[in-house]
């Protein structure tokens, strides 16, 4: 008997009784469904991290006062520090030792309540000097960005991000129109565009103003505090090149020989990205495993079924035994007929998630949310349907060896 | 074409040791057609599964157109079965839900042999159900799961015709239908043809008539031309 025979063989076994193999089936297709669709939701999430970083500006780099040590070498907590200077900035915009960077800010990061007419909003206030736009990648929608002349002088404007002028303003314009930052007064000078990021620090709840304002009228009591350095490589991929010339101006300027000991640490959206994807590929398996739980159950489904079908057909496997099929005949018959349902469950599933992932977004409750758009892999259908086929191969030897192994005269008298 | 010599047979049921066939010689010849009588616990159900090699004895030799078939394996049997051996059950025996032709065709596909469907439509033709062909056994008549049943015996050409109580489960009319059948099989094509039965009228049909009785052989009778 050759295998395309087994198949009809055993097609037939199961047409023979399509209410119980669609049942059968369906345990297979929501398990591999399941496994499809909550894996593509674990992909889109962090596809959906993925641009979040990437909208930061995939060559930024940070640097972070270090630990700062008190005498006697014991080091205080992390961002503790005050080391980071105006001058290490200029160091590092000279691009004398450091041709990879494009260039560099200062940030002296407050907060407070922010106030315009009848309106209240807290938000994070930053800092900085002009280039700020270009280091962060950030486009004015409106007015424009301050300039050096109001960095030298210290006066006050603010440029706000979309997110702080609807909190304040509504749908009015804020161009020119004066609000209160910690009762202090600023001039709204000009509006970011959205940079569209949602949640993990909206990139869109921002107040900017020049570093020199910020410390003399909000930071005053702390003195002249950069709590960090952002600058920018020319492109991502010379990110670890201008890291390194970073790394070497800071440790020649701070006068530190062992790199071990550096006061600073450097970050780049790299590592934060690295760190996000590995949070996202645990969640993914997490989200994969949970769903593979149901693909166990519909193989003992398949098992159940199957054991029932051998039982129910034991007559017909003694006939069959008379008429010359050998052990191995029927073992092929019920293996694949076990392996017939899996396979064609999982195949159905696949369809079924993918379709399931397809539609989702479209569901207005879904779309309003913060949900991310699934994104069904290449590999996590061939895994899902090898995997069905094989559940189908692992819950169907038992019964089908038990089938192969009747003895021919007790078969042919079971009634 | 079947030979016995001193076959015994013993189960084992629990605490007992049951002897279902206590020595039995036999011989048949090629195109003979015997009847094998005996009441229930005589030992023929025993002695009709080791002639369609579904058992083997416990002594003893079985000689099935010569070959020794009382030390082979489980899958070396199912190959005797398949290509020297046709059953005929009382239950007809016919897989659900497959129509006739399929039924038929079915110890060829295990045989792995080819033009399947060419020779089963023709064994169906020898039975006279060439026109049932596609209908499954829930609508054949009794008499008509019979004769297919006949025709999957018939289609691998068997050395041997075994026929365990081919009438039980049918009408007197549809009974003398089959035994005729399987005498002009006997008469015409010269088909060696074993049957096991209880009946003295349907023994009859046959040409000699060998009675068993408490696991032995105690009568052998053939009947004259």
């Amino acid at each position: 008997m050759n295998i395309f025979e087994a198949v009809g063989v055993a097609l037939n076994g199961l047409l023979s009784n399509r209410l119980r193999s669609s049942l059968t089936m369906l345990g297979i297709l929501i398990g591999v469904a399941a496994v499809i669709l909550l894996v593509a939701v674990g992909n889109g999430s962090s596809v959906q991290i993925d641009n979040q970083i990437q909208s930061l500006g995939a060559n930024v780099i940070y640097v972070y006062p270090s630990n700062a040590r008190a005498a006697g070498g014991v080091s205080q907590g992390f961002g503790t520090g005050q080391t980071l200077t105006q001058a290490d900035v200029d160091a590092i915009n000279s691009r004398q030792q450091d041709p990879s960077v494009v260039a560099a800010i200062p940030i002296a990061s407050s907060a407070g309540q922010i106030t315009y007419a009848n309106q209240n909003y807290f938000a994070p206030v930053t800092g900085t000097t002009t280039a700020f736009p270009q280091v962060r990648n950030y486009d004015l929608a409106e007015g424009s960005f301050f300039t050096e002349d109001d960095l030298a002088a210290r006066h006050r404007v603010v440029v706000l991000g979309p997110t702080v002028v609807t909190n304040l303003f509504g749908t009015a314009d804020p161009i020119g129109q004066t609000i209160k930052i910690s009762r202090q007064s600023f001039r709204v000078v000009g509006v970011f565009a959205s940079k569209g990021g949602t949640g993990f620090g909206s990139q869109d709840n921002v107040v900017v103003a020049p570093i020199t304002t910020v410390w003399a009228y909000l930071t005053g009591s702390r003195g002249k505090v950069i709590g960090q350095i952002v600058a920018s490589a020319a492109s991502p991929s010379t990110v670890t090149q201008a890291e390194t010339e970073i790394t070497t101006i800071l440790l020649q300027r701070h006068q530190i020989s062992d790199p071990t000991q550096a006061d600073f640490q450097l970050q780049s959206q790299q590592d934060i990205l690295n760190q996000a994807n590995s949070i996202a590929a645990a969640l993914t398996l997490v989200l994969g495993a949970i769903a593979g739980i149901s693909l166990v159950v519909g193989g003992i489904g398949i098992m159940n079924i199957m054991l029932v079908t051998v039982t129910e057909r034991t007559r017909e496997i003694g006939i069959r035994k008379a008429i010359g099929a050998r052990r191995r005949d029927v073992l092929m018959q019920f293996l694949i007929e076990a392996m017939v349902l899996s396979g064609l469950g999982g195949a159905l599933g696949i369809a079924v998630g993918a379709a399931v992932a397809r539609v989702l977004p479209s569901i207005p409750a879904v779309a309003s949310s913060n949900f991310p758009t699934p994104v069904v892999s290449g590999p996590s259908v061939f895994l899902a349907f090898g995997v069905s086929v094989a559940i189908g191969l692992f819950f169907g030897i038992y019964p089908a060896n038990r089938a192969a192994r009747l003895h021919p005269i007790e078969a042919l008298r079971y009634e | 074409m079947i030979t016995l010599e001193g076959v015994t047979k013993t189960y084992r049921m629990g605490k007992f040791e049951v002897h279902a066939l206590q020595g039995v010689d036999l011989h048949v010849a090629e195109g003979e057609f015997i009847a094998i009588m005996g009441a229930s616990g005589s030992g023929k159900s025993t002695l009709m599964n080791i002639i369609g090699c579904l058992d083997v004895p416990t002594t003893g030799r079985y000689l099935l157109d010569g070959t020794d078939v009382a030390d082979l394996n489980e899958d070396q049997l199912a190959k005797i079965r398949n290509k020297k051996i046709g059953f005929v059950f009382q239950s007809f025996n016919l897989i659900p839900r497959t129509s006739a032709q399929h039924n038929v065709e079915m110890p060829l596909i295990y045989a792995g042999e080819s033009g399947r469907a060419a020779r089963a439509r023709e064994a169906l033709g020898a039975v006279g159900l060439a026109d049932r062909a596609n209908h499954q056994p829930t609508e054949l008549s009794g008499g008509q799961q019979q004769r297919a049943a006949i025709a999957r015996a018939l289609v691998t050409n068997p050395a041997i015709l075994l026929a365990d109580e081919p009438t039980g489960n049918l009408d007197s009319a549809s009974s003398v239908e089959i035994m005729k059948l399987l005498a002009n099989l006997n008469a015409e094509q010269g088909r060696t043809i074993v049957l096991i039965t209880h009946e003295h009228d349907i023994a009859q049909f046959a040409k000699r008539v060998v009675e068993i009785k408490d696991g032995r052989v105690v009568s052998d009778e053939r009947k004259a031309a």
